[in-house]
């Protein structure tokens, strides 16, 4: 699949913004007046920044909101409602943390779940998919859940639980390759299937039906970055989980929570673009690729 | 909504020969043709004279070569548009509505006026039959002709889609294949019509007929009995001569 930038930061940024919503929602840390209002800020630009920059991948934007008429059976609409409606929630819930000094603890539980909730919607709109095996599988909501929270305890400052989250992050990812990467095999996808001619023979692509590229090869054939997807996986690894992890051990002031803040943002953004290209689509089959 | 119908009325769909297929690409171009000046956004081209020209289709033939265990490998041309699937995967994924599964007849279109362009319903199709115009920004499929089918301003013959109307070797074949007693279903029926990529699930009702077995001979060398050696031995002043040259 082709890691388009606009999909890949929408779903690293808006997943640690409704990470650290859940956080906060929970009442961790505890906080008030000035100090709430620059956590919420944080959490809100990440959030809905991220869902803007979701927007820059659409044919036509201008429509953006009749993607919420289909929630009965879309995944894409589903995450749109509950967005909307974890934004909404911890809106009121940060207005009274931040202006009334009021905690509702019930409304912030409810931020919570809905922002939990927004992430498993995101991670289903690519789990969904039969025809990307890599994805179609629970581990992708897992996957998006564990580095959503992870990255959310981390920016809520709480650095034994963040640590913790941290390394079971890196323990889902590598889970999640090894799985993946032998799961195309194991669905019985193959150029014979795809043709149905299996039973004459061994198929091979003899002539493509097109000398150029197109929308397809594009969009769904993306091989450009696999040559190099080992040293990617360590590097993600290491930046995503492991060297946070270590610096979260460490005494951690403000510097040292910087510094594995950025380093799990960074490591999250490799992770987060091997999970596009390394994604292969049955459709390439036709092309004689993956 | 896009919840799929649980039952259609028809179930129209084309029948595709592999057998007769020779792989012209004229379906490919008349296809373009009448879906570029018909109903919705045109198909577009990007830099259709330059180096790298890119356009929207929605029916591409691909050709394969099959190799038997024995015997020579034959080349199937195998064109691939909308399968219009019972099962869509498409339908169902599209956020706003704009993918839909017809009650009537069950052809799968897209309401251009709906579709922000999201990309997910070609993402859900295995078999590639989605494209997003480069330029509309909505994403484009077959209509199975849905402008012509039912268009009675179109002499009766014509009232089929553009790519079985074209078909110089008869390779395409429309028709309802909900119904068992159609032609299309009695030709499936025939010939062991056969679904794409069957583990998917989206239940296909667009059909393939496989290549017919190509038949078999002795094999004859008629030349043989013409190239048989005349002597292997010279005798007589041949014979003397051959083992005087050896003794030199």
């Amino acid at each position: 699949m082709h890691p388009a930038p606009s999909v890949i930061l929408f779903t690293v940024l808006s997943g640690l913004g409704f990470g650290l919503l859940t956080f906060l929602g929970l009442g961790v840390p505890d906080i008030s007046g000035w100090v709430a209002f620059v956590f919420f800020l944080i959490a809100f630009a990440l959030a809905v920044g991220g869902l803007l920059a979701s927007t820059f991948h659409l044919g036509n934007p201008q429509r953006a909101m009749k993607a919420f008429t289909q929630w009965r059976t879309s995944w894409l609409s589903r995450e749109g409602w509950l967005a909307v409606g974890a934004l909404v929630v911890m809106g009121v819930y940060a207005f009274c943390v931040i202006f009334l000094d009021q905690k509702i603890e019930p409304l912030g539980w409810v931020g919570a779940a809905l922002s939990v909730a927004t992430v498993y919607a995101t991670s289903m709109i690519y789990g969904q998919l039969k025809t990307i095996p890599r994805w179609n599988n629970p581990l992708t909501s897992l996957y998006f859940l564990s580095t959503s929270i992870a990255g959310g305890a981390l920016l809520a400052g709480q650095a034994r639980l963040a640590a913790l989250l941290l390394a079971l992050v890196g323990a889902v990812q590598v889970i999640t390759w090894i799985k993946g990467d032998t799961r195309f095999g194991e669905r019985g996808h193959s150029i014979e299937t795809a043709t149905g001619l299996g039973s004459i023979g061994k198929v091979r692509l003899f002539e493509a039906p097109h000398s150029g590229p197109n929308y397809l090869l594009k969009e769904f054939v993306f091989v450009v970055g696999r040559k190099h997807a080992l040293k990617l996986r360590i590097i993600a690894l290491v930046f995503m989980s492991i060297l946070p992890v270590l610096l979260l051990l460490l005494p951690v002031g403000h510097a040292i929570a910087a510094v594995a803040v950025l380093s799990h943002l960074f490591g999250t953004l490799v992770s987060r673009w091997l999970f596009f290209a390394e994604a292969e689509h049955v459709v390439g089959l036709y092309y004689g690729k993956r | 909504m896009t919840d799929l119908p649980t039952h259609t009325e028809k179930k129209l769909g084309l029948v595709i020969d592999l057998d007769t297929c020779v792989g012209c690409h004229a379906c490919v171009v008349s296809c373009k043709g009448w879906n570029t000046e018909n109903y919705g956004a045109p198909l577009s081209d990007m830099d259709a004279y330059g180096a790298e020209p890119v356009g929207t289709f929605l029916n591409r033939v691909h050709s394969y070569e099959v190799q038997p265990e024995q015997g020579f490998a034959q080349t199937v041309h195998f064109p691939k548009s909308c399968l219009h699937c019972e099962d869509a995967p498409c339908v169902t994924v599209c956020p706003t509505g704009a993918s839909y599964k017809r009650l009537e007849d069950g052809i799968v279109l897209v309401n251009e006026s709906d579709c922000i362009g999201c990309g997910l319903c070609a993402w859900a199709c295995p078999y590639g039959a989605r494209e997003l115009d480069q330029v509309e920004g909505v994403m484009k499929k077959c209509t199975l002709c849905v402008d012509r089918i039912y268009n009675n301003n179109l002499p009766e013959e014509d009232r089929v889609p553009a790519c079985v109307r074209t078909c110089p070797s008869g390779a395409r074949h429309f028709g309802d294949l909900g119904d068992p007693d159609s032609e299309v279903s009695q030709l499936v029926e025939a010939r062991g019509g056969m679904d794409l990529m069957p583990e998917q699930g989206t239940k296909p009702v667009n059909k393939y007929l496989p290549p017919r077995p190509k038949d078999t001979w002795e094999e004859v060398d008629i030349l043989a009995p013409l190239l048989t050696p005349v002597a292997a031995e010279p005798k007589g002043f041949l014979g003397w001569l051959d083992k005087a040259l050896e003794k030199l």
